[in-house]
C-alpha cells in the first residue's frame, strides 16, 4: 500500500523543528510500524539524506525504548500497544500518518523522534527500591506473600517506563509511572520499612523534574502498553498523605 | 597455557575454598579503586550495584537511553534455582548434573557446580528486592518445569521474569547512583579497550548524543555486554545487541571461546516476509502446556483445526517419549527443522510448526491457561492478528543465545588481566547448549555473587600499582584508532546501507553456520563472508553527521559482526563432532542424534587474534570430568 508520512524533524534540542513530508510505496500490511520506518530510512540513505532518528530496541514491547506520537496518540491507534507492536495492518492504502516525538518539558528532544527520559531514572534513584544490599537477603520462603497481593504487585511492577503516560497527559504528569512503583513496593512486605520515606522522596523528585500534576483525565491508562491502572495514582496520594501525617 | 584457576578440593568445597582464601580490600581503600562496567543487563547492573555497595568507585555504561532497557528485560519464562521447594528430588548436585548434561559435556564442572550452588541465594536476593514472583495460594513461591529437566525448579513472574529480575537489579543500581557510588553513562558505546603493560586499564567510548570520543581509566574493566546472536540479523535479540565490546577486547588480546555454539530457540514466531527485522520469542514455558505438531502428510494445506487427530504428527512426543514437548532447545529446534525440511512445515513460508493448546484448555480451562500465559497470547495476537486460544500458534526456531563468548577462568577473568566478562558475554557455564531459565540465573550469579569476590581479589593487587590516567599514551593511541575508523566509515560513500550488509551476513550464517553445519557449508560461508566484508569497506553508505547517527552506530557493529561471523565458521569447522547446539551433519547417529567425539574434542576452544591479516590461533582448554560420567545425552 501507499503511505504518506508527516514526520517531526529536529536536529538538536537548540534548533527549531518542523514536520516534513515523505511518501512510501510498497508498504506491506504485515510490516510492523518500525519496519515501515526502516523502509523509509533505507530510502533516505539511497537519496543521501540523513535518516529519521527514532528510539527502539527489543521490538517486542518490553524494553520501553520505543515511543512516538502517531496521529496524535502515544504509540498509535491501538490501546495498550507499544509502537513496536503496532503493525501496518492498522492503516490503509493512501493514509497520511503524522509522527511526532513524545513531548514533555521533562523529556527534552535529542534529535527527531528521540527524547531524553533520564527524569524517570532520577525518580527511581530517589527511592524506587528496597534497600536490600547483596548478601543481606533472608530465605525467600521466609516472607510469605498472598497470591492476590503478589499478583497485584506484579500488575503495578509491569510498567516498562516508556513514557507514553507522560506524553499523552495534557499536564505531562508522570504520576502513573511513579505511582506504579510506589504501589508495587507498598503492597509487598519487603517494602514496608521504607514505605513512608519512599513515597515522599519519589513524589518530591517527580515534581523537581518538572512533570505536571494529575487532573484525573485517565488518558494515560488507555495508552499504557501494560494497562497500568490509574487507581495506583489514588493509592500514591493516599500513601503520600499517610506518610505526611504519620511519619513527618 | 590457559589456566582456568579451578580451586582445590572436592566439587562441593571449591567455591567455599575460593571465598575463604580470596584477597580482601580494606573498606577505607575501596574508594581509591575504580571499576568500569560495560552493560546494564542483569550481569552488569547486579555487578555494578554490588561493587558500589562494597564501596568501590563504579562507572556503568550502556548504549540504551536507560539502564533498564538492557535485553535481559525480554527474558520471559523464568529462572532456575535448586531450592527443592517442591520436594521432587532436586538438589545442587541434580541441577549441576542436569546443566552439565544439557550442555552436552562441554562446560567446566567447577563453574557449573558453583552456578547451581549460588542459585538459591539469587531467589532470596530477588525476593528481598521486591521481585513479584508467582506465589501459591498459601503464600509460598511457585515453580514450574522447563525443558531438559524432570523437576520443577523454575521461578517465574508471569511471562516477564527477565523484566522483573532486571528491574530489581536496575533499582539496586539506581540506589547506588543516588548514593553517588556509581555513575551511569547512558547512550554511550564502548569502542575500544585500553591495555597498558598487558593489563586492562580503561575504555574508549563514544557519546551517542554529542558524538564525543571519551577516555575512561579504571583499575579493572568488566564486560557484561551480552550475547551476539544478532549476528544472524533475524534473531530474538534487540536491535542494538552487539558484539563490539567483546570483539574489540578480543582484538586487544582476550581469547574467544565456543564461538559457534549458538542456541536456536524452538518457540519463536516464524519469518513471514523480507521486511522483517526480528523474530519474536514466545517463552519456552508454553511447552509445559502446548503440544507441538505438524501434519503427517507433506504439503498439507488444510487449516490446523481441520486436520484430524490421527493425521497429526506430534513429533517430539513420538521421538522423545520421556521428555516429549519439554525436550531441550537444541533437540526441539533440530527436530522442527527436520520436519520442515521433509516438507511438513506449515505457514505462509512453510517454515513453521504448530504449538497447540487445545488439549490443555480442555483439561484445565481457558482461565487457567490465561493466568499462566495471557501476555504471550496477547503478544501473539498483536503481531499476527490470530487468537491462539482457538487456533494453534505457528512457531519456528530462531537464533537466540550465544553459549560462546570471551574465554574466562574460574574468576571470570579473561586472558587480559584486569578484564572480566560476565553473563552472556562470557562462554563459561552452558557448554554447547544452554538449558531454559539458566541464562537469567548465570547473569545474576556472575554479577551478584561471583564478581564481588573475584574482582576485589584482583583489585587488592592494584592498590600498590602505578595509577594509570587517561593521559597515558595507550589512551591517545586507542582514541586515535577509534576516530580513524569512524571517519573511514563516513568516507566510504558507497551505495549500500549497514542493514543491507547485516541482513546479507545473517542469511549466509543461517545457511552455512546455522541449526546444522557441514564442512562444505562452513567453507563456503567463510569465502562469501570474506567477499561481503571486502564489499562493506568499499560500498557502505552512511548519511548524517558525527553526532546522533544511528547509521554510524550500526556500521561499527556490522564491521565487528563480519569479522566474528568468519571466526564462528572457523570454530565450527575445527570441531569435527556434533555436540549440543553444534550439529555437524557428518557426525550423527543412525537416528539423527548428535554424535560427540570425546576422545578428540573434549576441550574448550580459545581463539587468539593474531592481527587483521593473519589467521586466528586455536588454543585448547581440556575439560576434565571427575564427578559425572560422559554419557550419550538421551532424552528419549
Amino acid at each position: 500500500m501507499k503511505i504518506y508520512l508527516k514526520i517531526w524533524r529536529q536536529d538538536s534540542p537548540a534548533t527549531p523543528g518542523a514536520m516534513k513530508n515523505y511518501e512510501l510505496d510498497d508498504v506491506s500490511a504485515d510490516m510492523s510500524f518500525l519496519e515501515m520506518m526502516d523502509l523509509l530510512n533505507e530510502s533516505l540513505i539511497q537519496k543521501s539524506e540523513r535518516v529519521v532518528e527514532f528510539d527502539h530496541d527489543c521490538r517486542e514491547g518490553i524494553c520501553g525504548q520505543c515511543g512516538m506520537m502517531i496521529n496524535g496518540r502515544a504509540h498509535g491507534p491501538l490501546t495498550h500497544t507499544t509502537t513496536c507492536q503496532l503493525h501496518m495492518r492498522s492503516f490503509k492504502d493512501g493514509d497520511t500518518i503524522y509522527i511526532e516525538p513524545f513531548r514533555a518539558a521533562a523529556f527534552p528532544i535529542v534529535r527527531d523522534l528521540k527524547v531524553d527520559r533520564k527524569a524517570f531514572d532520577k525518580i527511581i534513584q530517589a527511592s524506587g527500591f528496597t534497600s536490600a544490599s547483596t548478601g543481606e537477603a533472608p530465605e525467600a520462603n521466609g516472607i510469605l506473600i498472598a497470591h492476590t497481593i503478589a499478583e497485584a504487585a506484579f500488575d503495578a511492577a509491569a510498567c516498562i517506563g516508556c513514557g507514553a503516560c507522560v506524553a499523552t497527559c495534557k499536564n505531562s504528569s508522570a504520576e502513573l509511572f511513579t505511582s506504579a512503583k510506589i504501589t508495587q513496593l507498598a503492597l509487598l512486605p519487603q517494602g514496608q520499612v521504607e514505605r513512608a520515606d519512599r513515597v515522599i522522596a519519589m513524589v518530591d523528585q517527580m515534581d523537581a523534574e518538572g512533570f505536571g500534576h494529575c487532573t484525573n483525565t485517565e488518558a494515560c491508562e488507555v495508552e499504557c502498553p501494560q494497562e497500568i491502572s490509574v487507581l495506583h495514582i489514588a493509592r500514591m496520594n493516599y500513601e503520600y498523605n499517610r506518610a505526611s501525617i504519620i511519619s513527618h | 597455557m590457559l589456566d582456568s584457576k579451578i580451586p582445590e578440593g572436592t566439587l562441593a568445597d571449591k567455591w567455599d575454598n575460593y571465598k575463604e582464601h580470596v584477597k580482601l580490600v580494606n573498606p577505607a581503600n575501596r574508594k581509591k579503586l575504580d571499576v568500569i562496567v560495560v552493560g546494564t543487563g542483569l550481569a552488569g547492573a547486579s555487578c555494578a550495584a554490588s561493587l558500589g555497595e562494597l564501596g568501590y568507585n563504579v562507572k556503568s555504561f550502556c548504549f540504551q537511553d536507560s539502564p533498564r532497557r538492557a535485553h535481559s528485560v525480554a527474558a520471559q519464562g523464568g529462572v532456575n534455582a535448586a531450592k527443592n521447594y517442591k520436594n521432587d528430588g532436586d538438589s545442587v548436585f541434580r541441577m549441576f548434573s542436569d546443566t552439565i548434561k544439557g550442555g552436552d559435556f562441554r562446560s567446566r564442572e567447577a563453574n557449573v557446580y558453583r552456578l547451581a550452588e549460588c542459585s538459591a541465594n539469587l531467589i532470596d536476593q530477588a525476593v528481598a528486592q521486591g521481585v513479584p514472583f508467582a506465589r501459591e495460594y498459601g503464600g509460598y513461591l511457585n515453580n514450574r518445569s522447563f525443558g531438559g529437566v524432570q523437576v520443577s525448579r523454575t521461578f517465574y513472574a508471569r511471562g516477564q521474569t527477565g523484566q522483573q529480575l532486571l528491574l530489581g537489579a536496575y533499582q539496586a543500581l539506581m540506589r547506588q547512583v543516588g548514593a553517588n557510588k556509581v555513575k551511569t553513562y547512558t547512550r554511550h558505546e564502548m569502542l575500544d579497550l585500553v591495555v597498558v603493560d598487558g593489563k586492562a586499564k580503561g575504555i574508549i567510548t563514544r557519546d551517542l548524543v554529542t558524538g564525543e570520543i571519551e577516555r575512561h581509566a579504571a583499575n579493572a574493566v568488566v564486560l557484561a555486554s551480552g550475547g551476539y546472536g544478532k549476528v544472524y540479523y533475524l534473531s530474538t535479540l534487540a536491535m542494538g545487541c552487539n558484539s563490539s565490546a567483546i570483539w574489540r577486547a578480543h582484538k586487544k588480546g582476550a581469547y574467544m571461546s565456543g564461538v559457534s555454539w549458538i542456541q536456536f530457540h524452538p518457540t519463536c514466531l516464524p519469518q513471514s516476509g523480507e521486511h522483517q527485522s526480528k523474530l519474536t520469542l514466545m517463552s519456552e514455558s508454553l511447552r509445559n502446556d502446548g503440544r507441538i505438531w505438524v501434519p503427517k502428510k507433506a504439503h498439507d494445506d488444510r487449516k490446523p483445526n481441520d486436520i484430524p487427530e490421527e493425521e497429526r504428527d506430534y513429533y517430539l512426543e513420538r521421538r522423545y517419549p520421556t521428555f516429549g514437548n519439554l525436550a531441550p532447545r537444541d533437540i526441539s529446534s533440530r527436530a522442527a527443522k527436520e520436519r520442515v525440511d521433509a516438507g511438513c512445515g506449515v505457514g505462509v513460508m512453510k517454515n513453521a510448526v504448530f504449538l497447540d493448546f487445545s488439549k490443555a484448555i480442555k483439561e484445565q480451562g481457558k482461565e487457567k491457561i490465561k493466568e499462566k500465559y495471557s501476555n504471550l497470547f496477547k503478544m501473539y495476537d498483536k503481531i499476527n492478528a490470530v487468537n491462539a486460544y482457538e487456533t494453534p500458534m505457528l512457531i519456528s526456531p530462531a537464533a537466540h543465545f550465544t553459549m560462546g563468548g570471551l574465554w574466562v577462568d574460574y574468576e571470570l577473568m579473561t586472558t587480559i588481566p584486569g578484564l572480566f566478562a560476565l553473563g552472556e558475554a562470557n562462554f563459561a557455564d552452558h557448554g554447547a547448549n544452554r538449558l531454559g531459565a539458566n541464562s537469567l540465573l548465570q547473569a545474576s550469579v556472575d554479577g551478584y555473587f561471583i564478581a564481588p569476590y573475584s574482582i576485589p581479589n584482583y583489585l587488592a593487587g592494584e592498590l600498590k600499582a602505578e595509577k594509570i590516567t587517561t593521559d597515558h599514551v595507550a589512551f591517545a593511541e586507542a582514541e586515535h584508532a577509534v576516530k580513524e575508523q569512524l571517519q573511514q566509515f563516513l568516507n566510504i560513500n558507497g551505495h549500500l546501507s549497514a542493514d543491507h550488509f547485516h541482513k546479507t551476513l545473517g542469511k549466509l550464517l543461517y545457511d552455512g553456520c546455522g541449526l546444522s553445519r557441514t564442512k562444505a557449508s562452513l567453507e563456503k560461508a567463510i569465502v562469501l563472508i570474506r567477499q561481503l566484508r571486502a564489499q562493506f569497506y568499499t560500498e557502505l553508505k552512511i548519511t548524517g553527521d558525527h553526532t546522533v547517527n544511528s547509521e554510524l552506530e550500526k556500521a561499527g557493529r556490522v564491521a565487528d559482526y563480519l569479522d566474528l561471523g568468519i571466526l564462528m565458521c572457523e570454530d565450527a569447522l575445527s570441531r569435527e563432532e556434533s555436540c549440543g547446539a553444534h550439529f555437524r551433519e557428518e557426525y550423527q547417529t543412525a537416528d539423527g542424534e548428535a554424535l560427540r567425539n570425546d576422545k578428540d574434542f573434549c576441550y574448550v576452544s580459545a581463539w587468539e587474534w593474531k592481527g587483521a591479516h593473519a589467521e586466528h590461533e586455536l588454543h585448547k582448554e581440556p575439560l576434565i570430568f571427575e564427578n559425572v560420567s560422559l554419557t550419550v545425552r538421551s532424552y528419549k
